[in-house]
């Protein structure tokens, strides 16, 4: 971020003769910008105009309230949203160290002549649609992680409330799993192109000082790259609370708030997916609207925590000397 | 001059006949995703009765076929629920009810051993409720004397998305308990009491074959393409029958069928009718306002329900009953 910062300035500062294409393409990106502005706004308003039936209906209430009943007209969003947070949560806390390793594996350790496969391994990975993966879900993943792994958990751990009760295999732990695996390619991808761009200076000044290739790591390469780092999580998580297919496929499809991970649970975007397309009643599509209008609340909300959460626990990076 | 224009239109016509596009009526339809199977067999084998009627039909859900058919922008929807008064009342016209299709629903299951179960309604109206929940529970060994029941527990399935085969499910036990019908009630999507649910009939499924002691319903067809084991059900005679083609149709026989065909077939009289199945209807205005494309609609829909139903047979669709599809003919001479 503060590196971009400072090539703009020194773009500022040389004054170069303004030739008329300069102008037309400064305005071409704004209105580019702009463009996606105005998207997110316009997928707003719809949700809103959608929602509204709900939205006089239920008022506040419908992000407090825990049922969801079709047939008597009573709807509310919070199992919804635990269950988005909830898997969101596990997927990233699976996901980053995983990312972020093969990351610093790939720029940092591998030979070269391994780092080109395994990138195209990574991306293939990220281009295998949900549908499939929701399908391996059922049929390869829940069957194992059934009876071998959430077993050992719950053996080990069973003294935690999260990982108590009933293992049916379809679970809230196998939907974070899932999409974990979704998030996977994208933060590691991100990441080994912030971790590429660490000048190299930055490794040798460490080497110089007779630090280790972890140390190396760690103080030259991963603290200079923290912030692009926090970004590549940040673009992660955006999937991982919108991801629809692959988690209705695995996650159960229980509305209700339990604190064991190994019972089913519902997200904002599986239940949209389920019921709009047999939806009828006025009230019912037009709280399903609102579930959407929520679903993008939440993202907004969460991105915006996110960056507080840098701005406070990041602390002071280190300022790249040129 | 005119005849220089008429040869010159002759000529076009000729130009365009053996193209075929111009001629050709394309009628639109939208809904049921349970009907998408049936509606494209008869499409093409209809080709060769009227080959200059094509159809184009989005499978897009009842609702979605519903909400596109009030806002008129397609010639006919199809929808697994018969529509409600209220919606009726938003149409700008009055709308037909044609049923085209019947399903039966397996109730299916996973036990060690594949033991054949009966159950009756009161026993599954309790598993979904939650009341049982040990496969050897009394209420299940008293109907299965002959069978070793497991101290499994039962766990129970449902479709998470919504779906006619939900609804008619749902119908069947709001008819059969009171309690059900009370406390849960019947739409395409429910508030469970219980269970774990699974997307589509292939979802349901997959739950059910991994699950030791799981139970679910799932659309006859998909049971009997899958294999699947399904129970036998005591039906309003008293008599415990497979669902199966013959049980199905035999369920509309003897069903009770309002004039509007806004039917419901569950629970049906009679002893060899399956318990739960319904139908699901094609929806059109009953005042086409193009009354050509009218007339190919209906006379495309008299062969559906008649001859067409031979070939949805194909496909582990119930035929439509003699006496029923009678009727339906009759009213579809009422359409202009």
């Amino acid at each position: 971020m503060s590196e971009m910062a400072v090539t703009q300035n020194d773009l500022r500062v040389a004054p170069a003769a303004r030739a008329p294409g300069d102008e037309v393409f400064k305005w071409l990106t704004l209105v580019m910008a702009l463009s996606i502005f105005a998207l997110i706004i316009l997928i707003g308003w719809e949700l809103f105009e959608g929602s509204k039936v709900a939205l006089h209906r239920f008022g506040w209430h419908f992000l407090v309230t825990k049922d969801w009943d079709p047939v008597n007209e009573k709807f509310g969003a919070l199992v919804f949203i635990y269950g988005t947070l909830v898997t969101s949560a596990i997927a990233l806390l699976i996901a980053v160290p995983i990312s972020i390793a093969t990351a610093v594996y790939l720029t940092e350790l591998a030979p070269l002549w391994l780092r080109q496969p395994l990138v195209i391994f990574i991306e293939l990975l990220a281009a295998v649609p949900s549908v499939i993966l929701g399908v391996w879900g059922i049929f390869v993943m829940i069957p194992f992680l059934r009876d071998h792994v959430f077993p050992l958990l719950q053996k080990w751990f069973g003294f935690l409330p999260l990982f108590q009760g009933p293992i049916y295999g379809v679970s809230m732990l196998a939907g974070g799993i899932i999409v974990s695996i979704m998030c996977i390619p994208i933060i590691t991808s991100v990441s080994r192109e912030i971790l590429r761009s660490v000048p190299g200076l930055q490794r040798e000044a460490a080497y110089a000082l007779g630090a280790t290739r972890w140390e190396v790591t760690r103080i030259a390469v991963l603290s200079y790259a923290k912030k692009g780092l926090y970004g590549a999580v940040i673009l992660g998580l955006g999937r991982a609370l919108g991801e629809t297919m692959a988690v209705t496929m695995v996650i159960g499809n229980t509305p209700q708030i339990v604190a064991s991970l190994f019972a089913p649970g519902y997200t904002l975007a599986s239940v949209i997916a389920n019921e709009f397309t047999e939806a009828t009643g006025r009230v019912y599509l037009s709280a399903l609207f609102e579930l959407g209008l929520v679903l993008l609340g939440v993202t907004v909300l969460v991105n915006i925590g996110a960056q507080l959460l840098l701005k406070t626990f990041a602390g002071p990076t280190v300022k790249p000397q040129h | 001059m005119k005849k220089q224009i008429l040869s010159i239109l002759g000529g076009a016509a000729l130009l365009a006949a053996p193209m075929g596009l111009n001629a050709q009526m394309l009628i639109n339809g939208a809904g049921s995703t349970f009907d998408y199977p049936a509606f494209t067999k008869w499409f093409e084998a209809y080709k060769q009765i009227d080959p200059d009627v094509r159809f184009n039909y989005q499978s897009i859900g009842s609702g979605g076929g519903q909400q596109q058919l009030l806002h008129q922008t397609v010639d006919f929807g199809a929808s697994d629920a018969p529509m409600t008064d209220e919606m009726m009342a938003r149409a700008p016209g009055k709308i037909l009810h044609i049923p085209v299709v019947v399903g039966g629903e397996a109730i299916c299951y996973n036990l060690p051993g594949n033991p054949k179960l009966k159950l009756d309604p009161d026993t599954l109206v309790n598993i979904y409720l939650g009341n049982i929940t040990k496969w050897n529970d009394p209420k299940i060994a008293a109907l299965n004397p002959d069978v070793n029941l497991p101290d499994l527990p039962v766990i129970v399935v449902h479709r998470s998305d919504g779906s006619g085969t939900t609804f008619i499910f749902c119908d069947y036990l709001c008819s059969v308990s009171p309690v059900w019908a009370d406390t849960v009630g019947k739409n395409t999507s429910v508030k469970w009491p219980v269970g774990l649910g699974g997307k589509g009939n292939e979802g349901v499924a997959g739950q059910i074959r991994q699950l030791s002691g799981a139970i679910g319903y799932v659309e006859l067809a998909y049971a009997l393409q899958n294999h699947m084991t399904y129970a036998q059900m005591k039906n309003a005679a008293g008599n415990y029958l497979y669902p199966t083609l013959e049980t199905v149709s035999a369920a509309l026989a003897t069903a009770k069928v309002p004039d509007d065909f806004r039917f419901s077939m569950v629970n049906a009289p009679g002893d060899n009718s399956y318990p739960i199945a319904g139908a699901s209807w094609v929806l059109i205005y009953q005042h086409f306002k193009d009354p050509a494309r009218g007339q190919k609609l209906v006379a495309f829909l008299k062969w559906a329900v008649t001859d067409g139903q031979k070939l949805s047979e194909q496909l582990d669709y119930a035929p439509l009953p003699e006496n029923v599809q009678q009727r339906v003919v009759k009213l579809l001479d009422t359409v202009q």
